[in-house]
């Protein structure tokens, strides 16, 4: 199959090891990666704070890059979100609504993509550590997805996965909800910390590095043995 | 206003960095959802429940017109006065002359956050009548003179201690930690109000429009003693609370019981349709039923928001809110607090006063997954976004979101923002979290993710 990776802004500047270990782990499965350089973000910065014009202007680029594609696997479930519902809804009632609604059909998060699409849990990964997962909430909500990452890290060997208190709450992120109400986004941020450290798991794992971003963030600044990790470095590790 | 968003910032930074109060709220909280879980699993299906729910919701606000009138007629086919409030001043004046006319002195009232979205009980203690909460709560935070906390607990933000406290200062009790002992003394002082009382005021949770009756729930026999004893009964309720027909009730009263507290069904539940009759023994000489607008049908008018009148104010949406959680009911300055209120408030309030609230949200959704009508409430934060950014933007931000777009999709202009970043990089610690720093507002509480030596972009490149 020719998978069309979409790697947004934060993953591409921050977490490029994000990316490549998802090109590795595609390409292992016998699929042929196809990235588009020209297109960075999706628009829901601009879209989350209200500006749906300049989404928009972010978002047409997207359209048309991904056009083609026979399949859109995206780097992080929040932008999955914003490319499978939230597209739908930018351009409705404009020019590129079929566009939108077409891409949106064939747009999946990462971990959606090997399970529910390719049927795929077991990737041969070792990961020798107890980790605990946080849901990024629109992986978990607006894309309906709780068990395929679960799925996943179940096949990985070696690995001990333990639910922390509350796992589907929400992180604090929120993306620019994070600057613009840091002391709640914060707070937020400390009660998750709390829960994951209270399972005594070496790694947070997520498959979205937003949210990781802001917790790595947050537990290192205070000071506490946190480690964050992507789904995709642990299922592309052996 | 700029004073609503900076009252705001204010309150919900002195409340995050309270840890014993958030640690109150979310222990509280923590142990509502472990009820409302055990209770949900007596439904055959709650998701199924939900839908049906919404559906006979949105039905009923669909004709929204039609089953008032119904309403109303058959109410006053039994004698009771219907009175039909625009705004919250003819509200306070309607209610206001009811009570003058019967030349009152003492009100008992039971809860109602209608009363407190027209700021009733200042309004009668103004015009000099003694106004008596008779909901436990709701007498603990009058007698602290405090909004509710919450529109279901409107005192859970308060320790026993606290409580107690407070009664001995104001009712001149012994000081006490048992929850028993804290309610017989209130129920002792709250007695003799119900005997005085010349009026009695109730809210509503369901108003049937096939009967024409008003349905309250509650859980301490106050709301029935208010009903009851007073010679005249005034209930005020939002338009919005009709439900076509009674046997909707079979579904929706233990929906908000389950949803809103965690139980099975609340312990009270009650009709009112009209005045004593002839024969009867007990009940009010007069019924006046307040219908109460004050710019629900604007919100009626907005058909992409408009399922926000499906609410049953249950609170369910508060309770699960991490935003909530963490800045408490207090800060929202709103009647209704929480993700409701957040959607709710622009359109009853003022769009540009009231904005703030849909953006301090982090948009997680788990006030839509757990709403038990099924209001899009995380969606509709963004919709009052767009609204509010469309209607008057910030000139800045739109400019910044112009120009964003146009360089993350430009890949000359986003290697170039790429460069730069990583060769400032480097420098930015000696400004990191300081007043210098433009990415303060991270970095003031977080750490930033350190821009990688090479772009993924870059790694690709190597790769091919």
């Amino acid at each position: 199959m020719k998978v069309t990776l979409f790697v947004p802004c934060f993953v591409d500047l921050c977490f490029p090891q994000v990316g490549m270990s998802m090109v590795r782990i595609l390409e292992k499965l016998g699929h042929e990666v196809v990235f588009h350089e020209k297109i960075a973000c999706c628009g829901q910065p601009a879209f989350n704070s209200g500006y749906w014009d300049e989404a928009r202007k972010a978002a047409v680029p997207v359209l048309q890059q991904l056009e083609n594609s026979e399949v859109v696997v995206i780097a992080s479930g929040s932008c999955g979100a914003m490319l499978k519902v939230f597209y739908p809804e930018l351009f409705h009632g404009t020019p590129h609504e079929l566009k939108a609604v077409d891409l949106a059909n064939k747009c999946f998060e990462f971990s959606d993509f090997l399970v529910t699409r390719l049927g795929v849990t077991d990737l041969g990964a070792r990961f020798p550590a107890k980790v605990t997962f946080h849901d990024g909430c629109h992986g978990l909500r607006e894309l309906g997805r709780k068990m395929p990452a679960r799925q996943l890290l179940a096949a990985v060997k070696d690995l001990t996965l333990v639910e922390m208190k509350e796992a589907e709450m929400c992180c604090g992120f929120g993306g620019t909800f994070a600057t613009k109400f840091p002391m709640i986004s914060s707070a937020m941020g400390e009660v998750k910390c709390a829960s994951a450290q209270d399972t005594g798991a070496d790694y947070i794992v997520s498959n979205d590095s937003s949210c990781l971003m802001h917790i790595q963030g947050l537990a290192s600044r205070q000071g506490k043995p946190l480690k964050t990790v992507h789904l995709a470095e642990i299922l592309a590790s052996s | 206003m700029k004073n609503t968003v900076e009252q705001f910032k204010t309150q919900a930074s002195k409340v995050t960095a309270d840890l014993r109060h958030r640690g109150l709220i979310q222990t509280a909280l923590g142990k509502y959802e472990v009820q409302r879980d055990r209770r949900k699993s007596a439904f055959q299906s709650w998701e199924s429940a939900r839908q049906i729910a919404a559906e006979t919701k949105w039905e009923a606000i669909q004709s929204l017109d039609k089953h008032l009138m119904e309403f109303a007629t058959k109410l006053e086919a039994r004698g009771t006065r219907v009175h039909w409030a625009s705004t919250a001043q003819q509200a306070r004046d309607i209610i206001l002359g009811i009570i003058q006319a019967k030349k009152a002195r003492c009100v008992i009232k039971s809860k109602a956050m209608t009363a407190e979205e027209i700021h009733l009980n200042e309004a009668m203690e103004k015009a000099g009548f003694e106004v008596v909460e008779s909901d436990l709560g709701e007498y603990i935070v009058q007698l602290r003179k405090e909004p509710p906390y919450h529109i279901v607990f409107p005192a859970m933000h308060l320790t026993r201690g606290e409580i107690s406290d407070l009664f001995h200062r104001e009712l001149g009790s012994a000081p006490t930690e048992s929850p028993e002992e804290l309610t017989m003394i209130a129920r002792r002082a709250l007695r003799r109000k119900y005997i005085q009382a010349d009026v009695g005021i109730t809210g509503a949770n369901f108003a049937i429009a096939e009967t024409g009756m008003v349905s309250i729930t509650e859980n301490e026999g106050n709301a029935r003693l208010s009903a009851a004893l007073p010679k005249t009964m005034i209930s005020l309720l939002g338009i919005e609370k009709i439900l076509p027909r009674l046997s909707d009730l079979a579904l929706f009263l233990p929906m908000l019981a389950t949803a809103g507290a965690g139980q099975t069904i609340t312990c009270y539940n009650s009709f009112y349709s009209g005045p004593r009759r002839p024969g009867e023994c007990d009940g009010p000489e007069e019924y006046h039923v307040v219908l109460l607008d004050n710019r629900r049908t604007e919100l009626l008018a907005d058909a992409e928001q408009r399922d926000a009148l499906h609410c049953i104010r249950c609170g369910a949406c508060l309770n699960v809110c991490p935003i909530y959680r963490n800045v408490g009911g207090h800060t929202y300055g709103t009647t209704y607090s929480g993700p409701i209120g957040s959607v709710i408030t622009p359109h009853l309030r003022g769009l540009q006063d009231w904005k703030h609230l849909s953006s301090a949200s982090s948009l997680c959704g788990a006030c839509t997954e757990t709403c038990p009508v099924k209001i899009n409430l995380h969606h509709h934060l963004l919709h009052n976004r767009r609204n509010a950014a469309t209607e008057k933007p910030a000139r800045l931000e739109k400019l910044a979101f112009s120009l964003f777009a146009t360089v993350v999709n430009t890949p000359s202009l986003y290697r170039l923002a790429g460069f730069f970043g990583r060769i400032l990089q480097p420098a930015h610690r000696w400004i990191k979290g300081t007043w210098m720093d433009p990415l303060r507002p991270w970095t003031q509480t977080r750490e930033l993710a350190p821009l990688a030596p090479r772009s993924f972009r870059h790694h690709w490149r190597a790769r091919r």
